[in-house]
């Protein structure tokens, strides 16, 4: 049997350090609900998610049940609706994120994830149609998650839809402005984005992937510093080992959540994404982990240093319990979902430029971060391009989520409530990049050798 | 398929002998125990047979959630692969 000890660990990190499985994805394939008709094009698809989800949500809680750990999102991602919606003559896709929100209430999931558009080295038709349709289609929808991916490390960026998607950002967050701009919240511009992410708001179904596929994702930032707590004062080698040891007990909990979930739905398992996620809440935090291994706040020098160091143990330990590691993988630094984020920028500890050093180090890059409102769109989009920058000549994936606060201003606060948290909204640079924006085209692809 | 029945609390009477009954009731065996007394809780561990169980996991669940009612403790199921899938290198995922 197994010990007392090691049952008494494993409640522990349940009830006192918030282990929990963050989400199961189940993603599916559209292709095969492509139509020059739209109308049937949408019959399709909402028939398609609807069949194959009908019983994820059941499923799920009945695992939640049985084994006794919090299942706490249940989600579906689709192939990128821009390669679906192309083959009608419709001007605005709204009505497909209509239906895909339809789909995500009726089978009982809270995100569906693909309104997505693959643009690194140029629009095709579809593409174009996406992003102009973004602002409409998240102002008009829940549940509905979109993400643009504008470059990857063998291609390099597409400065034409960083200069689009600074306005479009703008135009999102005025749409939605009477609910914190929350439509913000649910787009990331990605740079390397990959296929099997089961995380939101950036999870797509790749067009390389099966027909139906779960992925998982599992949380455990809690568990970590708790670990951390029992090594004070010992040498990096010990906290490596500890995050290592640690990460993959959390990732065996979650391959066994993802291979039991697809034994009872009959769909294929397909990765466990490594990433280390936090809420909002209390003992849930990335930045406490830092501030363990003996940092004053959070932002601090040294912060970089220790995230790296994190980010790589939690991969280490993560890779050997999982048969099929993909997704994001690495531990996230979202602003409003984590507690000790929040607070390290209320007390003026972690700055913008602190933040998008640390994401030359994780995943996933500038997540949820909330800027003035008067912001100008070239300043967005050139924070895309520095964030996209770093992704392309890193061989990593980089995204930016950020929020122009309507109306608000530095020491105001954004309150999205739920799993998305509240954030303080942060001071950007007031010199202009508007010329540099302005320019368009594309940033060449990097050199992949003679690296330094 | 095996569970681990976890009791945790504050020590009393008739601990061992209420949760014996709820599971008996059931005709859930018990295959193994482990009990201690930890920064003066009451703690036990119970490897379960699930196999002849009479009624569903849930209802298990939930008569042994009453029982820690009465009992003023926490009593909880969890199917054993968890245990396993953490702290075992060679676990052979859910075993039914």
């Amino acid at each position: 049997m197994t010990n007392l000890q090691s049952v008494l660990e494993t409640i522990r990190m349940i009830e006192k350090e918030n282990l929990d499985i963050r989400t199961i994805t189940m993603g599916i394939s559209l292709l095969d609900c492509i139509d020059s008709d739209g109308e049937k094009a949408r019959k399709r698809i909402y028939e398609k998610i609807t069949r194959l989800a009908k019983d994820l949500v059941k499923v799920g809680e009945d695992l939640e049940q049985e084994l006794g750990i919090p299942i706490i999102n249940k989600r579906i991602s689709v192939t990128p609706i821009s390669l679906i919606a192309a083959a009608t003559s419709e001007e605005d896709y709204t009505a497909f994120a209509q239906i895909l929100d339809k789909a995500a209430m009726d089978v009982g999931v809270n995100f569906i994830g693909g309104f997505s558009a693959l643009v690194e080295k140029g629009y095709a038709k579809g593409d174009r149609i996406l992003i102009q349709s973004l602002p409409n289609a998240l102002a008009s929808t829940e549940r509905v998650c979109a993400s643009v991916n504008v470059g990857t490390s063998k291609v390099g960026i597409n400065m034409d839809a960083v200069r689009d998607l600074g306005h479009i950002v703008k135009e999102i967050a005025e749409r939605t402005k009477d609910n914190c701009s929350i439509g913000c919240a649910k787009l990331v511009v990605f740079v390397n984005s990959v296929e099997d992410n089961p995380f939101m708001a950036g999870a797509y179904h790749g067009v390389g992937e099966p027909d139906a596929v779960i992925n998982v994702g599992v949380s455990g930032p809690g568990v970590v510093k708790a670990a951390l707590e029992k090594v004070e004062g010992e040498s990096f080698d010990v906290v490596a080992e500890t995050i290592k040891r640690t990460a993959f007990k959390i990732t065996r909990v979650g391959q066994l959540v993802g291979e039991e979930v697809s034994k009872r739905l009959g769909i294929p398992f397909g990765i466990m994404d490594l990433s280390l996620a936090p809420t909002p809440e209390i003992g849930d935090s990335v930045a406490r982990i830092l501030e363990e291994i003996g940092l004053e706040a959070c932002g601090t020098h040294g912060t970089t240093a220790a995230l790296a160091m994190l980010n790589d143990a939690v991969k280490k330990g993560g890779i050997m319990a999982s048969n099929h590691v993909g997704g994001l993988s690495g531990a996230f630094i979202p602003v409003s979902e984590d507690e000790g984020m929040i607070a390290a920028v209320n007390s003026g500890a972690l700055t913008f430029d602190k933040l998008e050093a640390m994401t030359c180090v994780c995943s996933v890059g500038l997540d949820m971060i909330a800027i003035p409102g008067d912001t100008p769109a070239s300043t967005i989009s050139a924070i895309i391009a520095d964030e996209a920058a770093i992704g392309v000549i890193n061989n990593k994936t980089t995204a930016v989520r950020i929020i122009p606060a309507i109306g608000k201003d530095v020491g105001d606060t954004l309150n999205f409530g739920g799993l998305l948290g509240y954030a303080p909204i942060m001071s950007v640079h007031k010199f202009s990049s508007e010329k540099m924006i302005a320019r368009g085209g594309r940033i060449p692809a990097p050199v992949h050798s003679f690296k330094n | 398929m095996k569970g681990i029945v976890s009791v945790i609390g504050k020590d009393r009477l008739g601990i061992i002998a209420d949760v014996s009954t709820t599971l008996t009731e059931q005709s859930v065996n018990i295959v193994d125990l482990s009990q201690t007394i930890l920064d003066d809780y009451f703690t036990m561990v119970m490897l379960v047979d699930l196999e002849t169980m009479k009624c569903s996991f849930k209802e298990l669940s939930d008569e042994l959630e009453k029982c820690g009612q009465r009992l003023g403790l926490s009593v909880k199921i969890q199917h054993q692969s968890i245990f396993d899938a953490m702290h075992n290198l060679e676990y052979g995922g859910f075993n039914r």
